[in-house]
């Protein structure tokens, strides 16, 4: 297990800077630039993870964010950890721990591996067709099942780190930084267009990067010196910005993309520390290259998914680039090219090669015969039909593939190795430009499926658009890249390049084993284990689309969303069912392209700037005299002032025993305001109220029922006709804004002829409401010269005055039913206000009061809160206000619809005053209503809207919506609550003063 | 994500914006003349087609003024805007 896999060659990695990790509890070393894979493959550590559902051992497969199956959780605490982390990506740094997930007690002693051995019992689907029945037994099945359901572990703290968003807008954007997209970047920036370079990795160059080879050579240099010298002139290049450690997570429509820039992934514990961790850049490109590259295919076989058993690239870039031999013995497996400069890369690094098994009858392209040339042995037109070695590969069984490659022949023969690169060719990431909307084409020759037609200004480029040898990407690149931006470049036309160019294509989807398929484990989703046999089963089930077929057999539904799988179930789907792959289509590619993090998602959006807090100008005063807040939409509302210790229940009995005795003050700024000015405002308001608005006299106020087109009450408030051609309306808290956008939706769309116009006040006033007998008393000493008899200054009506030469209109208004004021100040006097009131005030106790005791007040009198009384489906008929309708009007918005044969039905539910035969019992809000409890099921007649014990009638009382409630007056109904039954009996909505005579007391 | 030209603004993200359904559906000048069925025609029925739409837009993080849009439900493609009251551009 301590072997050094490490050769002392690679340009890439600081072979002096050691550093110190944990996996699995034990202390390991790796070298800086190391992911956390090639320092384990570095380690000799090939076992990582345990499979979904049968907890096979499972190995690294790959270098990139494909990899399926090593999956880490990073961090020692499990507060803040981080689960399902691709170790293929993650950069190595001192101080990183990382564990395997997906078994019990440890990754090498998994309890759950006893699955595997049931494995035939337990197919596609098993769940669902296993745990159908008995039916009340699921609750026995879901307590088992979830403990083995999910990868990895939530962190259960907040996230510490900080995250960040940004925009940015520029003329090109180019997503990937192989040779492809450098090429394109490069030419667009030296066009004077303002360009953006973003890559997964920490350097550009992708794949060539690395890729020192006699066959690949450009203007007399191996293809890797020449790039080396092109990255290195991109530094001089103006316009250009380069964004490494940068995945493209999402491709909209109108060019529209999201970009996740990793800032401090990388760096050690004690760096990280205060920095942003990582951005989530919103871009918006005139027009986008996507030069994304493709990823290498697995093979279907059987047992295909032994530890040690790698995609042939990655074998090679482990190697070329981290120096880190994959084992020491490697067998090869492919139906491509792609394995041959592999074999070429290990044997020129010492490494001996076995051999390689290829399915093709034979080929002779230029890199084939310089394997041949190093000795390499090839077993053409065989397969490999089984491997062994349960925690790591350690042999394989080879047999020859007959003509038609639909069964195996000849004799088996065995090869031990302690790894196997496998290539089952290429797949174009043409992610991207399908979640942009693009349509995809399907190309026979190779199978591949590459862009076709879009809507946007974009184009695919190198092997993402089916270009996979290096004359191709370069050229076709470059050729694509004038053509899209409409210039002439030709730099790269005049390059001398030699590139091997593979001659023959063959390919099996699944290849077959001297064993019968049933006997076999030929894996296609590594991540969900999902097998060939599923995908057939599900067929067999029935189930055509292949988003059906997905969805059974959850192929591709990993953290990998069947990167490597896809392909394959794909083309054994195709073939099962007799179909052509091209008409089959593919399942949708959705963003994000790799997982964000929640933290990238909502950015800085957290705590307390989740959203936006209003407060209004008294706010300082409640938060001093320990007020309690609701949220009211965005406002923090003063809800209650507890005192000495009171419960909420305490303080609101007290708070409205006071405003009802003697006097209270609400700050009621929260409020919306709308100031509305222009001779046609009377009309506009007769327009959207349901009363009538002209006879209104300068100086008055007056309630309106705003409604919704369908008839339902929408919100209601005082409005105050200020002079001939102003007035000024007041909403509800909640509705203010939407209230302003009907509003503004009429007067632009349907009565552009109205002189009327619209402005929020709500954030200019501050409001102080002083209620109680004794409001009188206070507002003359605060404003000794206004007349306040109830003939010059009447309830209902509007006056001018000033408080100590501030300014303030003061209305005689009540939402209490007790004689009441509202001052209404410019918002920056509002606390200076607020304070002489409470001054004043003082000598007839007057008592701060909070928003439930507002509800519990004007519940006594039977006023409606709009939302909470009423939730969209009540007309001022069911809340029988029709005192409130206008019968003159000839219209006003909603008016057509109370008349529908729906609105005029008797039994709608209607508001209703509700009260318990035990005076003490309190209803609870929504609780439900019936007319007899001896039958079941009974039909719900309705249900409590509002409910308080009211200390002035020392009583409980409700208000409701009953079915027919109208008619029901004086009925005996039922509550049932969950241990007991509560009887009630319908009233009248009024509880509390009828004859409004405290209004004038 | 859109970008949308206001007519009053200029080109703008659509976070700027909020949708109001399907355009030139006039308010009746006399509903109390019309049946339960035409009322209800205006009320209710608003066309979801796949396709090219006539759609009311407002620019409510910004200039809070309503305009008109021809977009293609299909691609999301849109092919013009114009001001409230003027007739739609020939397709």
């Amino acid at each position: 297990m301590t072997k050094n896999l490490r050769i002392a060659k690679s340009k890439f990695i600081d072979q002096t800077s050691r550093i110190s990790f944990k996996f699995d509890g034990k202390t390991l070393y790796g070298l800086k630039g190391d992911t956390l894979a090639s320092a384990l493959l570095a380690n000799n550590i090939h076992l990582v993870g345990r499979s979904f559902k049968y907890h096979r051992p499972r190995g690294i497969m790959t270098c990139g964010s494909e990899e399926p199956n090593a999956i880490v959780q990073i961090g020692n605490d499990p507060s803040i950890t981080e689960p399902n982390t691709r170790a293929t990506e993650i950069e190595l740094y001192e101080g990183l721990e990382a564990s395997s997930q997906n078994c019990w007690p440890s990754v090498n002693f998994d309890i759950g591996a006893i699955n595997n051995f049931f494995s035939p019992l337990i197919p596609a689907a098993f769940y669902y067709k296993t745990f159908m029945w008995p039916a009340r037994f699921w609750k026995i099945y879901e307590y088992f099942i979830r403990q083995s359901a999910g990868l990895g572990k939530s962190p259960t703290k907040p996230d510490k780190d900080i995250y960040d968003h940004r925009y940015l807008h520029c003329d090109v954007l180019v997503v990937g930084g192989g040779i492809s997209g450098i090429i394109a970047a490069k030419t667009s920036a030296k066009n004077n267009l303002n360009t953006v370079l973003i890559d997964d990795k920490n350097n550009l160059g992708g794949t060539t990067l690395f890729q020192h080879n006699e066959c690949f050579k450009i203007n007399n240099s191996y293809s890797n010196e020449w790039l080396k010298k092109e990255i290195e002139t991109l530094n001089s290049v103006e316009n250009l910005t380069i964004k490494t450690r940068t995945t493209l997570a999402a491709y909209h429509s109108y060019n529209y993309l999201l970009a996740k820039e990793n800032l401090t992934d990388h760096l050690d514990l004690n760096e990280k520390k205060g920095k942003i961790r990582q951005r989530l850049w919103k871009i918006r490109a005139k027009k986008v290259v996507i030069a994304t590259g493709s990823m290498e295919r697995p093979l279907i076989f059987n047992n295909n998914d032994r530890p040690g058993i790698i995609l042939s690239s990655s074998i090679k870039k482990y190697i070329d680039y981290y120096g880190v031999k994959c084992g020491e013995k490697v067998s090869l497996f492919t139906n491509n090219d792609t394995v041959y400069e592999t074999a070429i890369s290990l044997t020129n690094s010492g490494v001996s090669v076995n051999s390689i098994i290829d399915i093709r009858d034979k080929t002779n392209s230029l890199i084939v015969k310089q394997a041949e040339k190093l000795g390499i042995k090839i077993h053409w037109k065989s397969t490999v039909v089984n491997t062994k070695g349960y925690k790591r590969i350690n042999s394989i069984e080879i047999m020859k593939l007959s003509d038609d490659g639909t069964s195996v022949i000849e004799k088996k023969i065995k090869e031990e190795c302690d790894c196997l690169g496998i290539s089952g060719g290429w797949t174009p990431r043409v992610h991207l430009f399908t979640q942009s909307g693009g349509k995809l084409k399907f190309r026979d020759e190779d199978n591949v499926f590459l862009p076709d037609k879009t809507e946007l200004d974009q184009i695919s480029i190198g092997s993402c658009n089916g270009d996979f040898e290096l004359y191709d990407v370069i050229k076709n690149s470059s050729k694509l890249v004038n053509k899209f931006l409409n210039i002439n470049n030709n730099d790269y036309e005049k390059l001398e390049i030699i590139s091997s160019k593979e001659m023959d294509k063959k390919n099996i989807w699944l290849l077959p084993s001297d064993k019968s398929l049933g006997r076999t484990k030929p894996f296609l989703d590594f991540q969900n284990d999902s097998t060939a046999k599923d995908v057939k089963l599900a067929l067999r089930e029935g189930f055509k689309s292949i988003e059906h077929v997905k969805r059974y057999t959850t192929t591709g539904m990993g953290t990998d969303q069947g990167k490597l799988s896809n392909m394959h179930a794909l083309g054994i789907i195709a073939e099962t069912a007799g179909v052509k792959m091209g008409e089959l289509g593919t399942t949708t590619f959705r963003p994000p392209y790799t997982p964000l993090t929640f933290g990238a998602i909502v950015g800085r959006n957290v705590g307390e700037f989740f959203d936006i807090t209003r407060k209004t100008p008294i706010h300082d005063w409640h938060v001093k005299n320990k007020a309690e807040f609701e949220n009211v939409g965005q406002w923090k509302r003063a809800w209650y002032y507890p005192k000495n210790n009171e419960t909420m229940y305490d303080s609101v009995q007290r708070e409205s025993k006071a405003a009802r005795n003697s006097a209270g003050i609400l700050d009621a700024s929260t409020l919306g305001k709308i100031d509305i000015q222009g001779t046609d405002a009377s009309e506009f308001l007769n327009r959207v109220y349901t009363n009538a608005w002209s006879k209104l006299e300068i100086g008055k106020c007056r309630y309106g029922l705003m409604l919704n087109e369908d008839g339902m009450v929408y919100d209601d408030g005082v409005t105050t006709r200020l002079s001939e051609n102003h007035y000024i309306m007041t909403t509800t808290t909640g509705g203010a804004a939407n209230v302003l956008s009907k509003l503004e939706d009429y007067l632009q769309t349907e009565w552009p002829e109205l002189d009327v116009y619209l402005t929020s006040v709500t954030d200019q006033y501050a409001t102080v409401s002083i209620c109680g007998p004794n409001s009188k008393k206070i507002l003359s000493k605060l404003i000794p010269d206004l007349n306040l008899s109830d003939k010059e200054f009447p309830h209902m009506s509007f006056k001018n005055a000033s408080i100590n030469n501030i300014k303030c209109k003061v209305m005689r208004i009540s939402f209490t039913g007790e004689h009441s004021y509202e001052i209404n100040v410019q918002s920056s006097y509002g606390k200076s206000v607020w304070e002489k009131c409470f001054e004043a005030g003082k000598e007839f106790k007057i008592t701060p009061y909070g928003t439930e005791t507002m509800h519990l007040l004007r519940a006594e009198k039977g006023f409606i809160i709009a939302g909470q009384d009423t939730d969209g489906t009540m007309t001022p008929v069911d809340l029988q206000m029709d005192w409130i309708i206008s019968k003159k009007k000839y219209d006003f918005i909603g008016k057509r619809s109370l008349y529908r044969s729906d609105t005029i039905r008797e039994d709608r539910k209607q508001l209703v005053g509700l009260l318990t035969d035990d005076p003490n019992e309190i209803l609870e809000e929504g609780a439900q209503i019936v007319a007899e409890t001896s039958k079941k099921p009974i039909e719900m007649l309705g249900h409590v809207t509002s409910s308080y014990f009211s200390p002035n009638l020392n009583k409980s009382i409700a208000l409701a919506v009953i079915k027919n409630g109208k008619n029901l007056k004086g009925q005996k109904m039922y509550v049932p609550m969950k241990n007991k039954t509560i009887n009630v009996t319908i009233t009248d909505t009024v509880f509390l003063d009828k004859e409004n005579k405290r209004l004038n007391a | 994500m859109f970008l949308i030209n206001c007519p009053y603004c200029g080109e703008r993200d659509q976070s700027e914006f909020s949708a109001g359904g399907e355009a030139h559906i006039v308010r009746p000048k006399q509903p109390t003349e019309l049946s339960d069925d035409q009322w209800a025609e205006f009320l209710f029925m608003r066309k979801n087609i796949k396709g090219v739409q006539l759609e009311r837009w407002n620019h409510s993080h910004g200039c809070r003024k309503w305009f008109n849009m021809v977009r293609d439900t299909s691609n999301d493609k849109i092919h013009a805007v114009y001001k409230m009251g003027e007739k739609p551009p020939i397709k």
